[in-house]
């Protein structure tokens, strides 16, 4: 007996970001990467298309990092030299991009001065030739002082500048309007303040389609089921016409999994657990897998093993486009 | 929630006046003023009074599309005006409207068909308006099986019930609502629902509030599209928050201000 095959119509798809600049555009990227564009759920081919690949995001410091040592040792000649580690990232790990956390701008570390972190960026800029993150140090005073002469460095390179929240966007969304670049909005899984901080946002009239969602994505087994339905309901909101839940979403995947026991507790503490060394690159895959299906398009991540494990889900999961 | 603009309609006033006068700035200032406020259609409906109907027709059509992109719901009793308003519509339009009456469905079925238009079905018959809700939905029925019998698609024909006036038919309200909700079980894929909203406040004081209300309850009851004032501030304010009620939109804060820009 044939089966047929349900398919759901959606009246609206997600919209696509481009991120980068090539020379013909104004910047210095060997190619620009699109993501979105989606017109149904995360690999449903037979139903609606997916006309870009997700994304692979290698995180980059501009200080030598406090990860533990499985996530440090793929990158011990590089860590303190940004422009190297970037480097090493696209050329040796294939990242399909580049993101740059300033966490050295923090005036509790480093406390790098805004000029210092432009330096950085120039650096980095010219070291590799994907498309560029960056984000600020997380302090919003600093952070304030500081993206706006990032974006003023990088302009024409058409970056993706973090992170914009509910409670302090302005700066951050200026500095894009007037030197062309794109946004992470942070919210706090909770998708009303997602859909408001996009609204917030686009009245500053930057448009939808600078716009990415972090919609803040949790390890697994801290509630990944949470940022799971967060993200599906952004999905379904885009696909049925509401353009403020429309934007790409991103995925820090390598944050959050640096923050759990999990990835981090050696095997003499918990036996059972197994060897760190594989239990953490696992974490970190396995939690970038499930919101590769619940629909993320670029992902962050620590560790070039799971990098590889990642793009070859992506690779199976695409065959079938 | 389709919502169908008004306002371009010769009961008005000041829209017969433009159109006996061949004026056409009111006209557009008026197609202008409902798209910018939501609307996802334009009702055009050239009045009783028009004397040469089908060229009032063909006016009104050119002056609305020369101000706005949105499509058009033809509004006529004259099918001749109808039909000349289809030859000139830009985009697929909606016939407004048949009832449950041979002639009429033989007519409007076709045309609507050859212009991929949707139409709208009222529940009446020769006879007039049922008083209860079984008898509105005999007719529904027999207009999903004249959609069936032209081959024409379910989700294309909208059924109105037909809201009265409550200052003079109170009981028709509920049985109004009733239709609505019962319309949804006679096929599948179901027709559409819509109606006429300010038929409901006709000569009532606080002519918004009951329009805005009877909306809320209508849409409880499932409705997908209504003729409505769009620029009524406080019914687009209605909608918004009814839809956001039944989970049909994400809330936001801001979910009043968007509501507009929607689709």
């Amino acid at each position: 007996m044939p089966v047929e095959r349900i398919k759901e119509r959606y009246p609206s798809k997600v919209g696509e970001v481009v991120l980068g600049a090539t020379a013909a555009e104004g910047g210095t990227r060997a190619h620009r990467v699109k993501v979105g564009g989606d017109s149904t759920l995360p690999f449903l081919h037979f139903e609606g298309e997916m006309p870009n690949r997700p994304v692979i995001a290698m995180e980059v410091q501009d200080v030598v990092p406090e990860w533990n040592p499985v996530f440090t040792a793929p990158i011990r000649d590089v860590m303190g030299d940004p422009a190297a580690w970037a480097q090493k990232c696209v050329e040796e790990f294939g990242a399909d991009l580049v993101y740059l956390k300033l966490a050295g701008a923090d005036p509790e570390k480093q406390d790098h001065s805004p000029d210092h972190c432009a330096g950085t960026l120039r650096k980095v800029l010219e070291a590799v030739k994907v498309p560029l993150i960056v984000t600020g140090c997380g302090v919003e005073d600093k952070d304030d002082a500081v993206m706006p002469v990032i974006a003023e460095a990088g302009a024409g390179e058409n970056l993706l500048l973090g992170t914009a929240t509910q409670d302090h966007y302005k700066t951050l969304t200026a500095a894009c309007m007037v030197h062309k670049h794109n946004i992470i909005a942070l919210s706090p899984i909770d998708i009303n303040i997602c859909k408001q901080l996009n609204i917030l946002i686009s009245e500053m009239n930057l448009a939808l389609d600078r716009i990415v969602i972090d919609p803040s994505v949790g390890a697994l087994g801290y509630g990944i089921e949470y940022t799971y339905s967060i993200m599906e309901r952004i999905r379904l909101g885009a696909l049925q016409g509401d353009r403020m839940l429309s934007m790409p979403v991103l995925c820090t995947v390598g944050y959050e999994v640096g923050r759990v026991k999990e990835a981090s507790a050696g095997a003499d503490e918990f036996p059972s657990w197994g060897e760190l060394a594989d239990r953490a690159v696992l974490w970190e895959a396995m939690t970038a897998s499930c919101f590769l299906q619940a629909g993320g398009h670029i992902f962050v991540l620590r560790h070039p093993g799971s990098v590889r494990l990642l793009r070859r889900q992506i690779d199976g999961l695409m065959a079938g486009n | 929630m389709i919502l169908i603009g008004e306002r371009i309609n010769g009961m008005f006033r000041d829209v017969a006046r433009a159109i006996r006068a061949r004026d056409p700035e009111p006209i557009r200032q008026l197609a202008r003023l409902q798209e910018a406020a939501g609307a996802d259609y334009l009702d055009v409906n050239v009045g009783p009074t028009a004397a040469e109907p089908v060229e009032a027709m063909q006016w009104l059509v050119r002056v609305v599309q020369e101000a706005s992109d949105l499509p058009l719901c033809l509004d006529s009793t004259n099918y001749d005006a109808i039909a000349a308003g289809l030859e000139l519509a830009r985009k697929p339009a909606v016939i407004n409207s048949v009832y449950a009456d041979r002639p009429r469905i033989e007519r409007a079925f076709p045309m609507a068909r050859k212009h991929g238009a949707k139409l709208i079905g009222l529940c009446m018959d020769a006879k007039g308006i049922p008083k209860n809700s079984e008898n509105r939905l005999a007719l529904a029925m027999e207009l999903v099986a004249a959609a069936a019998e032209y081959d024409f698609p379910l989700e294309d024909l909208w059924i109105d019930p037909l809201i009265l006036p409550v200052n003079v038919a109170q009981d028709h309200g509920p049985e109004v609502l009733e239709t609505l909700r019962q319309v949804k079980i006679l096929s599948d894929p179901p027709p559409k629902t819509v109606i006429g909203l300010s038929n409901a406040s006709q000569k009532c004081v606080n002519r918004s509030l009951v329009d805005r209300t009877f909306m809320a309850m209508a849409m409880c009851c499932g409705l997908d599209a209504a003729i409505v004032n769009v620029n009524d501030e406080e019914l687009m304010a209605t909608i918004a928050t009814a839809r956001i009620i039944l989970n049909q939109d994400v809330y936001a804060d801001s979910y009043l201000k968007v509501f507009k820009k929607r689709g």
